[in-house]
Parts: C-alpha cells; structure tokens; sequence
C-alpha cells in the first residue's frame, strides 16, 4: 500500500518534471509545412572571439527582419576546422563559421561546406579574395578580410624604405655595429619553421609552391618550388641561416618583443600586429617586403571567409544572413574595426573608415602583388615537410639542396598517396 | 543510543527499504530520484525527437534499470554499483567499443560521412550555374500545397510561373510591384517569413525552364534571387551510378567511393568498414613500417625505464628518510614531494623553457652559455624526456614506498639482524620482496599509465626531434604521440588507422598487465 502511493507520488512528480523540462523540444525541432506557422528556427553560428560581437551585433537586425534568431558560439579558430569537419556530418555542426580561405579545398573533400550563390555581389569583391574561397569552379564562402604578411619599419632606425633585402640587411647590421639595435632583421621561423612568413622572400626567387592551371587555380600535380629557383632560395636560407641573421630559434613571441624594444629596424610580420607596433613606435612605417631573390617578393594573402554547412537545415536563412547582412558594406567595415584586417569587399575597403587607416592603406597596397594561399587539399601535405625542411637547412643540418629535393620528394609522394 | 534501541533497529532496515520507508531525508531521496527520472526521460524525448533510436533506447533501458534498483527492497549492493557502471558503459566500454569499429573503417578525410551526404555533397557541387543566365528577384507562391516561383520576364506585362513539374511559362494576370511580379489571382504570395519557415523545401525546388533539361532549372538560395543552373552530374539510383555531363560514368567501387572505369574519383567518398587493411598497412606501408618499430622499441624503453629510474628513486629516498638518525624528516619529505604537487602540465612547460638551447636556464646558468641543444638532437632529447618524466613520477614512488616501509613490521628487520643479516642483505631477501607485493600491481599501472604518457611528450618535445626533416616520426614519439601525428597531424587525417594502432597499444597494454597481475600472485604465495 504504502510502496503503490510512493511510487505513485513519484510518478507524478517525474511527469511534471519531465513536462517543464521537456516542453520546449518539440518547438525547436518545427520547420514544419504549415504556412501560418511562427518561424521558429534559428542559426547556429562559430566565430572566433574577435569576431563575434560583430556577428552578434550583425544578427540583430536580421532576427529583427527575419524573425530568426542568431546564437553565435565563440570557439578556438585553431580547433574549428577539423572540429567541423568531424562535426558536421551528425548534424551537430553550426550553420555559419568564419574560417580560413584556405580551408575551402579540405571542407569540399569532406563535403561539409555548401556553395554560396554570390550573385552579382561576387564583382564587389577583391579577386583575390573570390579565388581562396573557389574550389574547382564553385564559390564556398563569402569572404570578409585580407590578410598578409608586410614589413615593419622602425623610422629611428631605418628612415629609409630599403628596396632589396640585401640593403635592409646592411642597414641592420649597420644599426647592430652602432649599438643601437640587436638583431640586424626579424623574421620568426620558430623550432617548428614558419614557411608563411619566408614565403615571400621564397617567392622573390621565383618558386610557388604550386603552378596555377590557365584557370588561376593551383595544380597538386605541379610542384613549381622544385625546381633551380627553389634551390636558389634554399641556398639562400643556408647562407642566412650562417650568417645568423635568420635564426630558428626566433619564436613569434621573441620577434615582436624586440622589434617593440627597438631592437631591431625590421619585421616581417600581419595586420594582427599593427597596433602594438604603432603603439610602441608611433611613426612605425609599413612598407613592402624586399626581394631577396631580384622578382617581386609576393606574400600570401589569406582570406577569412563565412562558410555555410552542407548539413544546415537553414539553407535559405544561412544564405540570408551571410550574403545580405554579413556581405554588406557596414558589416564588413565593422569587422575591420575589430579585427584589423582589410576588408574584402571593395567598396567597405573605399570606406572612410578604412581608407583614412594608413596601416590598412598599407597592407592593401602589399596585397595588390601578392598570391592567394594555396586552398586545395594538397596543400596540407606541403606545410609539414616545409617547414622542417626550412628549419633544417638554416640550421646547417646538411646540403641547402639535398634537404629541398628531400623535402620536394616526400611531398610528391604524400600527395600521390593522398589523391 | 541505548543498546535495546540498537539492537532493535537492523530487522527494520531489512524488511524496508529506504527508499520506500517514510524515514527522514526520504523526501530528498524522492526528490533525487525524480529529477533523475526527469532528466532521463526528457533525455529519451530528446533523443526520439531527433531520430537519435539508439540513444533513445539505451536512456530507456538505464532508467528502468535505475528505478528497478532504487524502488527494490533487496538488491542493495546494486545500487552502490548501477551509477559507476553506468558511467562505465558510457566513458569506457563504448568508447573502446566505437574505436574498435572505427579501426576497421576508412573513417578520416575524404571518408567523412554517410554515402548519401556523400552523393548530396557531389550532386551539390555537380550543379554549375549557367553564365549570363536568368538572375533576378522572385517571388514564391504556393496554391494547394504546391510551390511556385514567379519571376520577371522580358514580355512587358507578363511573368513567368513554373513549379517542380511544370516548367516556366507566361502568365497574363500578374501583380506587379514597379518591374517585380508580386502576385498571381489564385495563388497565395508567401512573405519573408512564411519563405523561411518551410526553407527546405524552398531551397529544394528545382523548376525546369523548359520541357528540355538542357536548359537546365531555376533554384534559389536565400529565398529572395533565382538563378538558372544545369546539372553537370546525374545520380541514378537503380544502378547507383554518377554520370558526368561528358558521359564518364562513375560508380562504387566499394571503397567508400565514386570512381570511373579509369580510376578518377569523385570527392567526398563516404565511410566503409575496409576490414584489416588499417592494420596490415603497418605492415605494408613502407612510409609507416619503419617509424612503427622504431616507436614501438621507443615506447617499451620510455615505459620501462621511468618507472625502473623512479621506482629506484622513490625507495632510496624512502628508506634514507625512514631512518631515525635523520634530521628534518618531515620537511624533506614535505619538499620530495613537490614535484607531484605540480600539475603536470605546468612542470612540463618549465621544463621546457629550462631546456631552451639558448634562452633555457640550464644553459645560460648550469652550463655557463654553453649551446647544448637538449630538446633538439635525438639523443639528448629522449634523454631529457626521460629525466623530466622521472622527475614528475618519483615523488608518487617516494610516498607509496614509504607508506609500505612504515607499514612493515619492524620485528623482521631484528629478527633478521638477529640472525646476522647485514643492512643489504635485510633490504634484499627481507624488505624488497615485502614491498614488491604490496607495490607490483602500482609499478604495473605506472608501466600502463607512462606507456600512454601522452601529455610529457607532446608538452616537451611534440615527439619531435626529427632526424630527418622528413620523416613521419620523431626520436621521442611514443605510439601515443605517433597515433595523434597520424590523425591530426599529416596530410589526411586518418582516424581509422589511428584506431587501429590504439587498439593494438590497448591490446599490448591490457596483455602485460594482465601477464604481470598473475606475476604478482606467484610473489604472493611465495611469501
């Protein structure tokens, strides 16, 4: 008798439990048929910290028009890609997540992105731009910031822009001799190698990592830094790399601390920094990078971009919200404010607000000669082998071009093995 | 408490159980048992609402086992054991079980998802839009549960309607807003709203422009612009075939792929169970055999070697700090046990810097400037991993031996003494085989738990060196390190053979220990 009532009692206290707690799961799962019906989906959006009140800010006037609301989750932007990757296919994914350009190639052989119809705002974008997020023809993305590597200059130092490496480096090495700076140059390679940041000066021998095919698209099947010119610049790294001027020990953080100390006239470095450097040297000048090999010294110009998820069950909303909201002129200016990166939409990088900014002004002017990042999935076997390679030829670890043909050959080989 | 009330007491707690007997705090235990069934059936709707069965099921399940056992008057030991065995079904045995699978399939890049996102994903990016095509706004109507798009024409006063099955056409009576057609008599114009709440199949519609499929369909996006595209790939499901638009017919070719008679594949592919190939391609794969042993030796020597070191460590300290004669015990002990008070992740990242060829402290000061590179060439640095290892890991051996020490009987020592034993002689026929007993299952769970020491690996060295700037594996890379290189590191990511060799380490793993285990019940009865 008295076990009926207790179970009883809890049955009824479970029910109404499970009621409360349940009653707003058949809501959120409605995208039903009915015509009349509320809309009550919502998108689900990754963006990195920086970004997010922007998008937040962004959404609010889309949920204001649309009725949609918008949560956007700050996530780690190092994790999100192979989280979404291994996400997506359960439907657990966002709808929206800012990313890499050059993620585009590893989203389409996973099949996690959806193409974006750009429509007639695609031509009011930087080409550049356009070309990270295509992928075999299909636009991936909606693009909203450039960004590339430039040099800083310190006037005190160095009141002239040097037009070759060799020049800047005797102006370093000069400043060195003076005792008014400690490294003649700075660039970080890091124990790990950063090819990102060398890249330029690499290109300045004339070795892309890949040829492009008559379309402008990167061809794995062609590995252009294997050839004479790509030893050029091996040998180049050695002959550095002796004369201690290129150092792998020079961690990113080392770099910007003595370039912010004064110690030194020159770094290579992105908009990421701009402000800490003016706020440290207040003329700072940012100025192309030299040629070391006598070509232009082309660096990468990376994209960030808005991806839509090929598992979303918003596609028109998703669509709404990246193409018209987040592809307007203000919300690409906005972003700008907070990231610091240029704009991609050229009519947000005409903007008073970006245009009167010298350091973007700047960057801009650097990302007109530069090469969009390679975003096909062979890349992902270049990077690795790269980077080690590089680290081990400024170490003197063997012979400049034996270590390249090394590194040329295992590269082939991961991509033949990948494809 | 008198002793009658005391005795009084146990045949009531047995012929009730506490659940059902109104005793104080029954009201909390009602209320705990609650909020577990209405988390867990909240949990069970959840789940069904989003197709999830499996889920669904096992919820069920676990809540009928959980009230079963709770509302029973008998089962007592059960309800110690139901939540840990829960949360073992679910943290452990599944996920052994799923890494299991998962190590026969080609789960990793381009091997993503199911087959049908795979063909979705292919007929996605298989849809070209048409150059110099229809672009323009449109307006979405629907009449008797049918969607239609209506969209401008170049014929002044005339518009174009079309649906799923019939194709685009002129229509007369449109409403216009300036150049815009906004409505039609007898149908209804759906608003911004109305268009997103049924997205899906807004997004879905496809209306042919023709009778002819070459002129390829008219699709929308955002639900606001329509654009014309033709389908460059046509997936036919009765002989499971893609065919391109030049006429290269791709088809599975049980590998989780679409692939032509050639050999060209489409991407994605999708994941397939490939059965021992993981595993044989240890073997096989050249690229992978020779890092695989050199790891493999590696692992067992890092293992070994740092439980031997610290172990040794650990009981010297111990037997040197339990003798009387020493001064300051307590404090000594206090710090000897530093090091574990660490988390290890911090002392792993002091380490570190410590070790920094030309910044690290052990450099600039220990070795006055010299350039030693301690983390960067291969001998030096699986030396230092091991030494940094050790010294996280002793502190643990220091106290568990001096526990046993104390614990030991001190009339064995005299009666060894007695009998004219020496000190060594007391430590290694009296002590040492004493201690073994009690400490043999913790040194085997060290050897298990440093075999897959992750986090003192990667922390210092990223199991790097490389040898060669090439290679797959580092000089410190442990199979642990390795398997994380091989998923996250390279150029796909390979979760199935990464599966795979985190079976054969759980396979190693489990056989040495279980080896060991009965090792330790020979030493048991020996004494």
């Amino acid at each position: 008798m008295r076990k009926t009532t207790t179970i009883l009692l809890a049955a009824v206290v479970t029910a109404t439990m499970a009621a409360c707690g349940g009653s707003d799961t058949p809501a959120n799962t409605t995208s039903s048929t009915g015509t009349d019906q509320p809309t009550t989906a919502s998108l689900l959006v990754w963006a990195d910290a920086t970004r997010s009140p922007v998008i937040r800010q962004m959404a609010e006037s889309f949920t204001k028009d649309t009725g949609i609301a918008v949560e956007v989750v700050e996530r780690d932007y190092g994790k999100m890609r192979d989280d979404f990757i291994s996400q997506a296919p359960t439907g657990q994914g966002p709808d929206i997540l800012i990313g890499g350009g050059d993620w585009t190639g590893k989203f389409v052989q996973n099949g996690v992105v959806t193409p974006v119809e750009l429509g007639d705002v695609a031509d009011g974008f930087a080409d550049v731009a356009i070309e990270s997020v295509t992928y075999e023809g299909q636009v991936y993305g909606l693009p909203y910031a450039l960004e590339n590597v430039a040099m800083f200059r310190n006037p005190a130092l160095a009141p002239d822009t040097p037009a070759t490496m060799a020049e800047a480096i005797q102006t370093g090495q000069a400043a060195v001799s003076a005792g008014t700076a400690k490294y003649p140059f700075l660039i970080q390679i890091d124990p790990q190698g950063d090819p990102f940041h060398m890249y330029p000066i690499q290109m300045s021998f004339g070795a892309p990592v890949f040829g492009q095919d008559p379309a402008g698209g990167y061809n794995p099947a062609e590995l252009a830094m294997c050839g004479d010119q790509g030893k050029a610049f091996a040998a180049y790294l050695a002959e550095m790399g002796q004369a201690g001027i290129f150092e792998t020990t020079m961690t990113a953080d080392i770099a910007k601390e003595a370039f912010v100390n004064g110690e030194s006239p020159f770094v290579i470095s992105g908009p990421w920094n701009t402000a800490d450097y003016q706020t440290a040297i207040p003329d700072v000048a940012i100025d192309p990078i030299p040629s070391a090999g006598g070509l232009t010294a082309s660096p990468f110009v990376g994209t960030q971009a808005f991806f839509i998820s090929a598992k979303s069950q918003n596609q028109l909303a998703a669509t709404q919200f990246v193409v018209n909201y987040l592809g307007s002129k203000d919300a690409q200016v906005e972003l700008f404010k907070a990231g610091g990166r240029p704009p991609a939409l050229t009519a947000a990088a005409e903007d008073a607000a970006v245009a009167n900014d010298p350091s973007a002004a700047a960057f801009n002017a650097v990302a007109v000669d530069g090469v969009s990042t390679p975003n096909i999935p062979a890349m992902d076997a270049v990077w690795g082998d790269w980077a080690n390679t590089e680290v081990a030829i400024i170490d003197g670890k063997g012979d400049p071009s034996a270590l390249w043909d090394e590194a040329c050959a295992s590269i082939k080989t991961k991509i033949e093995e990948a494809s | 408490m008198t002793g009658q009330s005391l005795t009084e007491a146990p045949p009531r707690r047995r012929r009730e159980s506490h659940a059902t007997a109104w005793v104080r705090g029954f009201a909390l235990k009602l209320i705990l048992l609650c909020a577990v069934n209405a988390l867990g059936l909240y949990g069970v709707i959840a789940a069904v609402a989003v197709k999830s069965w499996a889920i669904a099921a096992f919820l069920a399940v676990a809540l009928a086992v959980v009230d079963v056992c709770y509302f029973s008057k008998r089962m007592i030991p059960a309800k110690y054991l139901i939540p840990g065995l829960l949360f073992l079904l679910v943290y452990q045995v599944f996920v052994i079980l799923y890494t299991g699978y998962a190590a026969f399939t080609n789960y990793g890049d381009g091997h993503n998802s199911n087959k049908q996102d795979a063909i979705d994903a292919i007929l996605g990016r298989g849809s070209e839009r048409l150059p110099d095509s229809l672009s323009a706004p449109v307006s979405i109507l629907e009449r008797d549960g049918e969607l239609y798009f209506l969209l401008p024409s170049d014929q002044a006063g005339q518009a174009l309607l079309g649906s799923a099955t019939t194709p685009l056409h002129l229509v007369d009576d449109a409403v216009f807003e300036g150049s815009q057609p906004t409505g039609l008599p007898g149908y209804t114009t759906l608003e911004a709203r109305q268009i997103l709440a049924q997205q899906s199949e807004i997004g879905n519609l496809a209306v042919p422009r023709s009778e002819n499929p070459a002129d390829g369909f008219v699709r929308t996006t955002d639900g606001m612009n329509a654009y014309t595209y033709v389908s460059t790939m046509a997936y036919d499901p009765t002989a499971d075939t893609i065919t391109a638009a030049d006429g290269t017919i791709y088809s599975d070719n049980g590998q989780g792929n679409y692939a032509s008679e050639a050999g060209e594949r489409l991407e994605p592919g999708w994941k397939v169970t490939v059965g021992f190939s993981n595993f044989t391609s240890i073997i096989t794969n050249k690229s992978l055999r020779g890092p695989f042993f050199g790891v493999l030796v590696w692992t067992f020597a890092y293992a070994i070697l740092t439980v031997v070191i610290a172990f040794a460590l650990g009981l010297s300290m111990a037997l040197v700090l339990n003798h009387p004669t020493v001064k300051g015990r307590r404090i000594l002990r206090a710090l000897l046990i530093l090091p574990y008070a660490f988390p290890a992740f911090l002392s792993a990242m002091v380490w570190q810097g410590l070790l920094n060829s030309k910044y690290g402290f052990i450099n600039q000061v220990i070795f006055g400037g010299a350039d030693i590179h301690w983390l960067e060439s291969p001998w030096l640095a699986r030396l230092s991993v091991l030494v940094v290892n050790v010294w996280m890991a002793y502190p643990y051996m220091f106290l568990v031996s001096t526990g046993a020490i104390q614990s030991m009987p001190p009339e064995l020592e005299e009666a060894a003494r007695v009998d004219g034993a020496g000190w060594m002689r007391v430590f290694w026929s009296v002590k040492l085989p004493l201690l073994l007993v009690s400490l043999a299952p913790l040194l085997i769970s060290s050897f298990s738990m440093n075999f897959n020491n992750f986090n003192s690996i990667y922390l210092l060295t990223e199991g790097g060196p490389l040898e060669n700037p090439t290679d797959m594996a580092g000089s410190t890379d442990i199979l642990i390190s390795f398997v994380y290189r091989l998923a996250f590191g390279g150029v796909n990511r390979q979760y199935g053979l990464a599966c795979a060799i985190s079976l054969l380490i759980f396979i190693i793993v489990a056989g040495i220990s279980a080896y060991s285990y009965r090792k330790t019940k020979v030493l048991e009865e020996m004494n």
